[in-house]
């Protein structure tokens, strides 16, 4: 194992310092509200001359992430950060990143999105790009934040891959809440993440190359066809390079994390920062002698089937939460989870808890709250509440589908 | 710097080595790829371009065939100023690093189109110039959405018929003057801005070639003779032209900033030896067919005072030497 310095960080400057130590060539960005601290860490790296790349302060997220393309398609290390609506503001240009397969790393400190106007955390904006053939890695801390973007370089520039990624944080939780955390020294990060491995740049004039085509009728499926070939069978890779991450670091990950899952009758199915809130509350009610667990999904895209699978096999009851609002369906990692259990012929009571909306609260009582629904389900042998519930909602309460 | 092409004569010229091949599908006398060939053969450094969504874009890329010998790259329509200030930054920071993957000078142009500059690209270019990012921006000027079917865009000039500003019972057409963009990239303290013209091709060869000689970014406004929707034949392209450049429609001048005088400097590269009326080129158009009518004279009448208002106007900047 590598040697390693504690330090006291928040998300946003662990995500930096990865950035730094990654080596980039040009950064494009465009400050945020959350993730303005990770372009403004990033700019005084850049003006104590410890980054030697390119740092392009543009004028809006929708030219950053077009920067970010036209550097990456030049053919180095692009890399950038947002939220929210910067993050909706880049959604043209990220279907472009990923369709001209650009191993672009972009650190998303997920907001919610307006209206109306709300600058704390939700996952609006990750589950509005979720379509958008990113590998989507989402960090619960800021220790995870600084080690996954780490390891998205590498997932990235993988010539098996060759494929954008977002690492997401949820904002001010992770990105502004102070922690004990360890990082590599410069060299082994380095060491780790790689040179830069060079795919068709157009900065070669040996070798041309056109970028952005048009394909009509002829070539557009069998594109995108393909793309979604390459996103699908990044799985193993992820899983390899976590693996190799784990053993220079000694933190483990994997695209889905289980918690006490193996005996539970109830289990949670979390993302974000909630993930160690409900790590708490299990181990409470683990002492109390009830049988509960929790799924994190760490890989939200390319969505892990069989490791969820895996993961949920002896529940008899799942409470899957959501931290978007799903406007007129279930939540998107509901929807998942079900399509999951179908495609196992698992049975179990499924139930859909929309939480965190705008930042609001989510506490281990409200966990613990879950838990009790879920083991009612249990008990009942049956779902006994509509499928959609809230946490923490003031004024009338309100489900959905009975 | 890069090595100054010399350029003797139309024949020598149009028979040099070809970095924007034939047999892509711009319209029959579209005169885009002609501006094209003259700006991208003007030099022989190494190139790296960008392009807007748009006719040049949708014409010479169609998947599996490109018609573009030197790296390119398209995203969207609104940002080619972006797209290559990217590649230009890559290029900056590999050279420092002593990762690049050529020595020799390489050169970056963007070309959108009057849409995707003049409207909704208008941020982005104004961003990229704003940052200093070396490279050419080329509109490739036929005043309108004509990939879409010719809408207007805020490069339409008045009483111009389009599919959105059509000319009707009680409608001579366009109402909003043109928009200046020369005078507002030149307002970004561009050390080159220039207006050009494709038949003027020794003009707008000369003019390429300053602006790849001169640091930062740098501007030209190439107006395009659009046989399909200014609704000419397409084998008049040059002679309407040639006769938008001798009407003054398109004057042909540049601006030079200096940076350490904060001066502009105008230059009127082309003086008509006889200026001709507007009339004569609006005569030329199907657009400006309804103008003729008796109703809507006014209209010509005030385009001659207009035109005759903007050429007086460069010329007294230029005798100003302000």
């Amino acid at each position: 194992m590598a040697k390693q310095h504690r330090v006291v960080w928040d998300g946003n400057m662990a995500a930096s310092q990865a950035m730094r130590q990654a080596q980039i060539d040009v950064v494009a960005a465009y400050p945020i509200t959350p993730s303005t601290p990770i372009v403004q860490n990033y700019s005084q790296f850049v003006a104590d001359g410890e980054v030697e790349g390119e740092f392009v302060m543009v004028e809006s997220e929708h030219s950053a992430m077009s920067a970010c393309v036209g550097a990456a398609a030049g053919g180095g290390r692009v890399a950038t950060a947002t939220s929210s609506q910067g993050y909706a503001l880049m959604v043209e240009v990220i279907y472009q990143a990923s369709g001209m397969r650009l191993p672009i790393v972009m650190n998303v400190v997920n907001r919610a999105l307006a209206a109306p106007l709300n600058i704390h955390g939700d996952h609006s904006d990750m589950y509005l790009g979720r379509d958008a053939g990113w590998i989507n890695l989402v960090a619960n801390n800021p220790q995870e934040a600084y080690d996954l973007c780490l390891c998205a370089f590498k997932i990235a520039e993988d010539m098996r891959v060759r494929l954008p990624v977002a690492v997401n944080q949820d904002g001010f939780l992770v990105s502004h809440t102070a922690e004990v955390g360890e990082h590599l020294e410069d060299a082994d990060a380095y060491g780790f993440v790689g040179d830069y491995t060079a795919h068709n740049p157009m900065l070669d004039p040996a070798k041309p190359v056109t970028y952005g085509a048009q394909t009509e009728g002829e070539w557009h499926y069998e594109h995108k066809m393909r793309q979604n070939y390459a996103l699908v069978n990044a799985v193993p890779v992820v899983e390899e390079v976590l693996k190799a991450y784990s053993q220079l670091s000694g933190r483990d990950y994997a695209p889905v994390e289980c918690y006490q899952t193996e005996d539970a009758d109830e289990l949670i199915i979390c993302m974000g920062s909630v993930v160690g809130t409900t790590t708490m509350t299990v181990d409470r009610l683990r002492k109390a002698g009830r049988k509960v667990g929790m799924v994190a999904i760490r890989l939200w895209r390319p969505f892990p089937k069989e490791a969820l699978a895996a993961a949920i096999k002896n529940a008899k009851s799942i409470a899957v939460l959501d931290r978007s609002c799903p406007m007129g369906t279930t939540g998107a990692l509901y929807n998942e989870t079900a399509a999951v259990m179908v495609e196992n012929d698992k049975s179990a009571n499924l139930i859909n808890y929309i939480y965190g909306l705008g930042g609001r609260d989510t506490t281990t009582e409200h966990l613990e709250g879950i838990f009790d629904d879920a083991a009612e389900c249990t008990k009942a042998g049956k779902r006994v509440k509509p499928i959609i519930q809230t946490i923490n909602l003031r004024g009338k309460s309100l489900s959905f589908y009975e | 710097m890069g090595e100054i092409k010399q350029i003797k004569n139309l024949k020598e010229f149009s028979t040099s080595v070809e970095r924007f091949q034939g047999g892509h599908r711009l319209c029959p006398g579209c005169s885009h790829s002609i501006i094209v060939r003259e700006i991208v053969n003007a030099t022989e450094d190494d190139l790296c371009i960008s392009t807007a969504t748009g006719c040049l874009e949708v014409c010479s890329t169609i998947y599996p065939f490109t018609s573009w010998d030197v790296s390119w790259i398209h995203i969207g329509f609104e940002n080619a100023a972006a797209a290559i200030s990217g590649t230009e930054a890559m290029h900056k920071a590999l050279a420092r690093k002593k990762k690049g993957y050529s020595d020799k000078p390489m050169k970056f142009i963007a070309f959108a189109g009057d849409g995707g500059t003049y409207d909704i690209g208008f941020q982005s270019l104004s961003g990229a110039v704003e940052r200093g990012h070396d490279f050419m921006y080329v509109c490739l000027d036929n005043e309108g959405y004509m990939n879409t079917g010719g809408q207007r865009s805020s490069s339409t000039p008045v009483g111009g018929a389009t599919t959105t500003s059509p000319a009707g019972r009680v409608s001579y057409g366009e109402k909003m003057q043109k928009k200046d963009m020369t005078a507002i990239m030149a307002a970004h303290r561009c050390q080159y801005v220039a207006q050009v013209a494709p038949s003027s091709w020794k003009d707008l060869v000369k003019k390429a070639q300053k602006a790849y000689q001169t640091p930062g970014a740098t501007y030209i406004n190439a107006m395009s003779p659009c046989p399909t929707e200014w609704k000419f034949d397409p084998s008049m392209s040059m002679e309407v032209s040639k006769v938008m450049v001798d009407s003054c429609v398109c004057p042909l001048y540049e601006i030079e900033y200096d940076p350490q005088t904060h001066n502009y400097k105008y230059t009127v590269n082309y003086e008509p030896k006889n200026k001709l009326p507007v009339k004569e080129y609006m005569a030329l158009q199907g657009r400006f067919k309804h103008l003729f009518k008796p109703e809507f004279s006014h209209v010509i009448d005030q385009w001659q005072r207009d035109i005759d208002a903007q050429w007086d106007y460069i010329r007294r900047r230029q005798d100003a030497g302000v």
